[in-house]
């Protein structure tokens, strides 16, 4: 027991300089977790995960590539070829960007479902808004960095978007270029952001996210408010610590997760194209456009979007709608909070019309992203159209239908539910 | 030691107004070196120096794609009956007689050339960016039955006549760019320069 005795001076010793246990067992061990979370409850710990193997397998493939115009391509090859595991190091990384969105969209969608972003938790759903607008440009910079047909027509393409701004849109263009056509200049400023910039940000926010949570504590699928019934400890009758309880599903889970992206890495590495597309296997030439290009799934509902305005208004070109449009859609999550007039938080006692627009909004979601990946058809944009209108109208009618739904009477503790 | 006179919350609320808006002037100069350091260097400036053509040997209807400022440039010469269709065929287009400033002035025409029959066209579509591919024959493609011979952006299905003459109702809002060019003998093409005037 000597042994137990010195560990537990030297936990004293540092406790008194530095608040070790109480932010240890504050955030970790006894951070009380309501006991009716479910499923949609595991990807908040999946992609913290994610993050770090990003972090980690990214430090690895920094080490090896060589961010230059003549060099970048190549160097992705030799990390390919010619290092220890650089193949696996590199599918991890590219693996590990689709599964980090696939995470995050359903993390949100556990959100929207629950209402975890109404009041009090305004803050913490803004601060994963940011998240995943960071997370967003990640994928951008990343992508451009092997420096394949794809990376560079991509780069080309997304940047050329901000030209549509009226008066100062070619200016700002050629600002972030840093040259009048995409080159190695662009090139090794998004690698800057990408290894630097981005990852500091993220990291930052992902921290004042979880800070946040852990102020106001943990939604919960019916939307109860764990904290009117406490014991004579002050912890909410409705939850069990973290540890041991919440964490062994959340290690449970990381295991499924991990064989499925196993699976992934080792044995469809470039995901049928999704992953990693087979045009990006070409070297970048300014000269020439690929005969069909399109952006990783997670970001073509917002280019269906891009597409499916093709006609001006008051003035405006359609070129700048379509990029106004798409911004629109991913900023619009931020005043989620602010849209949602229901009394209550859960779907499960929300209304008709709520359970209906939220229906809506999915398989617009899911519609645009095919609609984003395939050549654009009259018939195709048409359905582009209907869906956007789709997507918006489950932001935009939400003040109204959440005032005049019947909703369900919430309980008051978790068991009688 | 007791100060010697009473404290006063104006001037404090002045001097505390007056350090803060100097030290956002001090900000605003500071972040002036590290934004301009995001615009095009001397040598990306350099690197848009005219070049020097040799299209001796360009045959009717052949198109060249030359580099200049790292994006290409087409240059075609127009077959004859390339040059009927041109001044036929213009109801479709959305800006047929070059209002739009896309051209110097020498080239705004008919052919939007400034030596007839010699087509000089930035290969950079008015969309997003992309190069448009060059599709001469008139005869029915996939994306048009009735093409009659241009060019064809693959990303999002722009189409330019062969003048460069954007078509209405497609994603690109204006006509091909015509870059500043001359021609210092009738082989010798040089683009990124007006020449002489």
């Amino acid at each position: 027991m000597a042994t137990d005795t010195r560990t537990k001076r030297l936990l004293n010793w540092v406790d008194f300089r530095f608040p070790l246990t109480e932010v240890f067992e504050r955030h970790l061990s006894k951070y009380p977790a309501p006991t009716n979370l479910n499923i949609w409850y595991l990807f908040g710990f999946l992609l913290i995960v994610v993050l770090a193997m990003q972090i980690v397998t990214g430090l690895w493939l920094m080490m090896n590539y060589t961010n230059s115009a003549e060099e970048a391509f190549s160097s992705v090859e030799y990390i390919m070829r010619d290092v220890e595991y650089g193949w696996l190091i590199r599918y991890m990384h590219a693996a590990g960007a689709s599964a980090f969105f696939a995470l995050i969209y359903l993390h949100m969608f556990r959100g929207m479902m629950y209402g975890s972003y109404q009041k009090p938790r305004e803050l913490i759903w803004l601060g994963g808004w940011f998240t995943y607008l960071i997370l967003m440009a990640e994928g951008f910079t990343g992508y451009v960095l092997p420096w394949g047909q794809m990376s560079f027509w991509a780069a080309q393409v997304i940047i050329s978007l901000f030209s549509s701004i009226p008066v100062v849109g070619e200016d700002l263009a050629t600002w972030i270029r840093g040259d009048y056509l995409v080159s190695g200049i662009t090139l090794s400023r998004l690698f800057a952001f990408h290894v630097v910039l981005l990852p500091i940000l993220l990291i930052a926010i992902v921290f004042f996210h979880i800070l946040a949570l852990h102020e106001i504590g943990s939604n919960n699928p019916d939307g109860i408010d764990v904290k009117k019934h406490l014991d004579e400890d002050g912890v909410p009758l409705d939850t069990k610590p973290f540890f041991p309880y919440d964490i062994s599903h959340d290690i449970f889970a990381l295991g499924v997760f991990l064989i499925i992206f196993c699976s992934v890495v080792f044995f469809f590495p470039t995901g049928g194209g999704y992953i990693i597309e087979y045009v990006n296997y070409e070297p970048a030439n300014p000269l020439s456009t690929p005969a069909h290009i399109v952006p990783s799934w997670y970001y073509t509902p917002f280019y269906a979007m891009l597409r499916a305005v093709d006609f001006p208004l008051f003035g405006l070109t359609a070129k700048f709608l379509g990029f106004a449009t798409m911004m629109a859609a991913v900023a619009i999550f931020a005043v989620l909070p602010w849209l949602d007039r229901s009394p209550v938080k859960s779907i499960k006692y929300k209304g008709i019309f709520s359970k209906t627009f939220l229906g809506i909004f999915v398989v617009s979601f899911f519609a645009l992203c095919y609609l984003g990946m395939v050549p654009p058809t009259e018939t195709k944009t048409l359905l582009s159209k209907i869906f956007t209108i789709g997507y918006f109208s489950y932001f935009l009618l939400m003040p109204i239908y959440t005032r005049i739904e019947k909703c369900k009477p919430v309980p008051e503790r978790v068991a009688q539910v | 030691m007791q100060p010697n006179s009473p404290p006063n919350p104006i001037r404090r609320q002045l001097l505390t107004s007056i350090t803060s808006l100097l030290g956002f002037v001090g900000v605003i100069f500071a972040a002036i070196p590290f934004l301009s350091a995001f615009k095009p260097s001397a040598r990306a400036e350099a690197a848009g120096a005219p070049v020097k053509v040799n299209i001796g040997k360009l045959s009717q209807g052949e198109l060249m794609t030359v580099e200049w400022r790292g994006m290409p440039v087409f240059v075609y010469k127009v077959s004859n009956e390339a040059q009927n269709v041109l001044s036929s065929d213009k109801n479709k287009l959305a800006d047929p007689n070059s209002a739009q400033e896309q051209q110097p002035q020498y080239a705004k025409n008919d052919t939007r050339s400034r030596k007839e029959g010699i087509a000089v066209l930035k290969g950079v579509c008015t969309h997003l960016g992309c190069a448009p591919k060059f599709y001469p024959e008139a005869i029915s493609q996939d994306f048009d039955p009735n093409w009659q011979g241009g060019f064809f952006c693959p990303c999002h299905g722009s189409k330019f006549d062969l003048a460069g003459r954007v078509y209405a109702n497609v994603p690109a809002p204006t006509n091909l760019e015509v870059p500043p060019h001359y021609f210092e003998s009738d082989s010798m093409l040089v683009i990124g320069s007006d020449g002489a005037s």
